[in-house]
């Protein structure tokens, strides 16, 4: 060990942690990564993919997946109803901006009217979905990992069936449509020809793909920091070991509400997208499978590490909205390209379309089993412990008091 | 007293789906007891019970389902035979399918957190529908009505609203004894010694010579044949099946098994019959699309109010 | 001990502490006095009801009966969290490291109760909360530093060999600030030399932060080379309480340790480390 620093007052010596050095490599992936996202619509347009329309939907999906991370990744709580809360985010926008919504008979007019605009009614929707989460989670977060699971299942089946039985508010089965639209310099997003600036562009879903983007990256930029708070770290340590934690100062409860509650708002922004691009929503949107895919993505990638997160994302929705199809296809073409009638009609009965729930049932036995920390781990942890480290002599004493000396000692009070 | 009939006649149908919801679950009781884990997989276990039960006896008796299809006939003879063999196939095969289960999907997770094996149960629920979208396809199959519906009120010469059919009482038939067995062979016999001994305290019953993975097992087999007879009567009862029938049932029967008190066996009983009641009165005096909703409801307030259930002092003490 | 008449310098108060598992009683009305800046030890044999009496004063326990005193205010009925931002900070028998988070991680978690800025104001990066946080930093390094740990700041916590987790869990009960500081068995599983540094560090953690101390061991020569005060525990009851000499010749701790008399005091100051 060097001599022992001298301390001064405004020293920043300590605050210099090392650079990860894997963080430059991940820095100019991230670039590359964002440069093709920002470029994909036109890259879209030019080559022809046409996978924009699949794209919006996933990008929604894996911000859901990222708000579901804050909950089961960062706090360690097991929710299986979450898309109850993007039901939640997705009517409480249709409820402020469709034509055919209760409250649609008496804002107009009213000192309210205000709140049908798009951008209001999402962040009501914000605010709603995250009041829900705190409302399931004050009486509940107090019960054991599994029975709380048990009461989030509950709760996201009782949801879509009270938004399936409530008609009269809800439209029931047949949902709710058409909802308002987002909207920008006077364009109205998913409506052909737009006019900004008076040009009339034929911008088709492109608008919403760069909405979700935002609202993406706003999530991860607010996830980052949430993570690396005083509240993320008590999320970290009330799910490594709960009774430390609350030796530790921290309110187990409380806690575990701020995870719950701001997991639910951000389900809440991604509801009100996902009604406004798809225009019409209905109870089936938001199922029990629905919270089970969602929870398929953040395990898969890497629990609790936001990067993994959105790659388990990217490869289950990649799967369910384009290779799925892409492969199914390729197998009926390769069966018949057999020629016989029988090997061709065997490969035609083979849809993974509809076995997608089996494909995720399967990922979630073989991940547990298998990898239970995802793909990309939640860093930092070795495989083997740091055995050989020396034992550093605890006494020099000097520079010890004055390190000690320098925390202050008495708090006030 | 047309209303109160109507109440007696709820209660009749209520009882009867209680002791199939009974038996599903004791299956979640009896794992939850031993290893606490909360078997998801279990209800869809029961309805690849029934799936089987009804390929068994479409098998059996391709031309016996003719000679009953007219309901007031009585059956004949052998269908007696068919519905015993049925039976017998359809545990074995829940009981196989139960502990294949746990050696593949939970046994490594046993001592990890209680997240992990909630959530491999899961991935098997999703299987085993998949399973069983596969074997008999989207929409419900019809069992064959092999069990003639007598009312039995009637043929007592007394005029009433109320039906109590033969179909009632063969599922009382079925179920008490099973649960009765069961009962007795966890109290009396020695592996269900071994059995008590492995729920109170694994490593201290392993140390006491009990080999603990058997013990799981056969917890795990005994749940998978009681699910497997649920299967089959449940199919006889209300004449059909159909692959979502594992998810609404085994969460009927798993908030039963909370209510009564999980891992507490009279406790399943005692929520099965509560929560076979609390559906058909749900479905008589509301509707029958807000049943689900009450039924959620009631698990939600019971694991709120009181987790360890009515019954829940076992568990407790346990812990 | 008799209360003296600077009740001021009290810092912890227990009296009649008692807590009843069914029919076994862990700890038997315990009365019990720790002075600011002193250094307390609790012995006993396994069993004895040591980590259950910390476990009351902790919060992490509901007493039976009895009461604890902390800064002239009475502990009872709140939970762990609010204890620890009273001034109790602890360390765990069976290291309770949050292993999965940086060593520094671990520091700023000790931290919380001392910390203000709530989700909003971190999530838009207040000029408060960045001060709050660049100053958390300073102070949790500084933190390590004296634990000799700053090198691996963030390597995760369970990354660490056992002696340096012992170190680490001090750190960061330290963090919270407390007045009053349990260790929970602080030497067990250390080898000689780190047991010397470990006794140093406490002494020094003492000196720098003022902290009252106290200590449950079973190395006497942890509890004779550092404790002013040295309470005995057996079968929750306490036998003995005085200097670390007096209890040594205390004929009932004698008796407590090596069962029937059959030794002398001589022969038992040799002998007490294996406890
Ligand atoms: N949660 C609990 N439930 C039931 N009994 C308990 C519990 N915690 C401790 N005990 C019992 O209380 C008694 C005292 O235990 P405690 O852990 O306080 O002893 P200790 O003095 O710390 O021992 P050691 O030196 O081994 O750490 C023991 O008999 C123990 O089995
Ligand atoms: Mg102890």
């Amino acid at each position: 060990m060097q001599t022992a620093p001298r301390m001064t007052p405004g020293r920043r010596a300590y605050v210099e942690v090392p650079a990860d050095p894997q963080q430059t490599r991940n820095r100019i992936l991230q670039a590359i990564a964002v440069a093709f996202i920002v470029a994909y619509p036109f890259l879209d347009l030019l080559f022809g993919w046409q996978a924009l329309l699949a794209f919006i939907p996933m990008m929604l999906m894996i911000t859901l997946a990222l708000g579901l991370n804050i909950v089961v990744g960062y706090a360690g709580l097991l929710d299986l109803g979450y898309a109850a809360f993007y039901a939640i985010g997705a009517y409480a926008a249709a409820f402020f901006t469709s034509p055919n919504s209760p409250l649609a008979r008496v804002l107009p007019g009213s000192p309210f009217a205000w709140m049908q605009d798009f951008w209001v009614a999402m962040i009501m929707a914000v605010l709603v979905s995250g009041f829900a989460g705190a409302l399931l989670g004050a009486p509940t977060l107090r019960l054991r990992g599994d029975y709380l699971a048990l009461v989030t299942l509950g709760f996201g089946e009782i949801v879509p069936r009270l938004i399936k039985n409530l008609e009269p508010w809800t439209k029931g089965v047949k949902g709710m449509n058409p909802i308002g639209r987002p909207y920008l310099f006077g364009c109205q997003f998913g409506v052909d020809p737009c006019e900004i600036l008076g040009m009339k562009l034929k911008l088709g879903m492109i608008p919403y793909y760069y909405l979700t983007l935002v609202i993406g990256a706003i999530s991860i930029f607010a996830i980052i920091r949430l993570r690396n708070s005083r509240l993320g770290r008590a999320w970290a340590a009330i799910r490594d070991d709960e009774i430390a934690a609350q030796g530790m100062g921290i309110n187990p409860v409380t806690t575990k509400l701020w995870a719950f509650s701001l997991g639910a708002s951000f389900s809440g922004a991604t509801g009100a997208i996902f009604g406004a691009y798809l225009q019409t929503i209905s109870p089936d949107q938001f199922e029990y499978s629905t919270s089970v895919i969602v929870l398929c993505m953040v395990i898969l990638g890497g629990t609790g590490n936001i990067w993994g997160v959105m790659l388990g994302g990217l490869l289950i929705q990649s799967f369910d909205r384009i290779f799925a199809e892409r492969l199914t296809g390729w197998i009926h073409k390769a069966g018949a390209l057999t020629g016989d009638p029988t090997i061709t009609a065997a490969f035609n009965s083979f849809d993974l379309l509809k076995s997608r729930l089996l494909v995720f049932g399967l990922c979630l036995v073989l991940i547990m089993n298998l990898r239970p920390q995802g793909i990309l781990p939640n860093r930092k942890r070795r495989e083997t412990a740091l055995t050989d480290l020396p034992e550093e002599d605890l006494v020099p004493e000097e520079s010890v008091l004055i390190a000690g000396a320098d925390v202050p000692t008495e708090k006030p009070r | 007293m047309l209303t109160f009939e109507y109440f007696l006649q709820q209660l009749v149908t209520g009882l009867a789906n209680g002791m199939l919801i009974t038996l599903v679950a004791i299956g979640y009781t009896l794992v939850y007891g031993i290893v606490e884990i909360i078997n998801f997989a279990h209800g869809d276990v029961f309805m690849l019970g029934a799936f089987s039960s009804v390929t068994t006896l479409q098998a059996l008796g391709a031309q016996a389902v003719k000679r009953v299809a007219n309901k007031d006939q009585s059956p004949i003879p052998e269908t007696y035979l068919w519905l015993l063999i049925a039976l017998v196939t359809s545990m074995v095969f829940c009981a196989t399918l139960n502990v294949l289960i746990e050696r593949l999907a939970y046994r490594r997770l046993r001592r990890g957190s209680r997240m992990a094996p909630l959530i491999s149960a899961i991935g098997v629920s999703f299987i085993l529908q998949n399973v069983g979208i596969y074997w008999k396809g989207v929409s419900p199959v019809n069992f064959p009505r092999y069990i003639p519906q007598i009312d039995l009120v009637k043929a007592m010469g007394i005029d009433s609203f109320v039906r109590v059919t033969t179909k009632d009482v063969f599922v009382l038939i079925v179920t008490v004894p099973l649960v009765i067995a069961l009962t007795l062979f966890i109290q009396r016999t020695k592996l269900g010694k071994a059995m008590r001994a492995t729920a109170q305290d694994r490593d201290a019953a392993q140390l006491m010579g009990i080999d603990t993975n058997r013990t799981i097992a056969l917890t795990f087999l005994l749940g998978g044949a009681l699910a497997g007879a649920a299967g089959l009567v449940s199919g006889l009862y209300n004449n059909t099946a159909g692959f979502q029938m594992g998810f609404s049932y085994g969460l009927n029967s798993f908030t039963a098994a909370v209510l009564g008190g999980i891992g507490n066996l009279n406790g399943a009983m005692l929520g099965g019959v509560f929560i076979g009641i609390l559906a058909a009165m749900s479905d008589g005096y509301l509707d029958a699309r807000w049943t689900p909703v009450v039924i959620f409801g009631t698990l939600n307030l019971v694991l709120i109010i009181r987790p360890s259930g009515i019954l829940g002092q076992d568990l407790a003490e346990r812990a | 001990m008799t209360a003296s008449n600077d009740s001021s310098d009290v810092v912890l108060d227990v009296t009649g502490l008692t807590k009843r598992f069914g029919g076994l009683i862990a700890v038997d009305s315990v009365d019990f006095q720790v002075r600011r800046r002193q250094i307390v030890s609790l012995i006993g044999p396994n069993g004895a009801g040591k980590t259950t009496f910390f476990n009351m004063v902790a919060g992490q326990y509901e007493p039976s009966a009895g009461r604890v005193i902390f800064n002239g205010k009475a502990l009872h009925g709140l939970r762990p969290h609010q204890i620890t931002a009273r001034g109790i900070g602890r360390t765990f028998q069976n290291i309770r490291l949050f292993t999965n988070e940086t060593l520094l991680e671990n520091v700023l978690v000790g931290m919380h109760s001392r910390l203000k800025s709530g989700p909003f104001a971190s999530l838009l990066r207040l000029p408060s909360q960045r001060r709050e946080e660049n100053e958390a930093r300073e102070k949790g390094m500084a933190l390590l530093h004296l634990v000799r740990l700053d090198r691996y700041a963030n390597e995760a916590a369970g990354n660490l060999p056992y002696g340096m987790q012992r170190r680490l869990e001090m750190a960061r009960a330290l963090a919270s600030e407390p007045q009053l500081l349990l260790l929970d068995e602080p030497t067990a599983g250390m080898n000689p030399q780190e047991t010397v540094n470990m006794i140093a560090l406490i002494r020094r953690v003492r000196d720098a932060f003022g902290v009252a101390v106290l200590l449950i061991e079973h190395d006497m020569q942890v509890v004779m080379g550092l404790s002013e005060r040295v309470t005995v525990l057996n079968y929750g009851q306490k036998i003995a309480e005085g200097t670390p000499l007096d209890v040594q010749r205390n004929d009932n701790v004698i008796e407590a340790y090596l069962g029937r008399r059959h030794k002398r005091p001589e022969d038992e100051a040799a002998d007490g480390g294996t406890h």
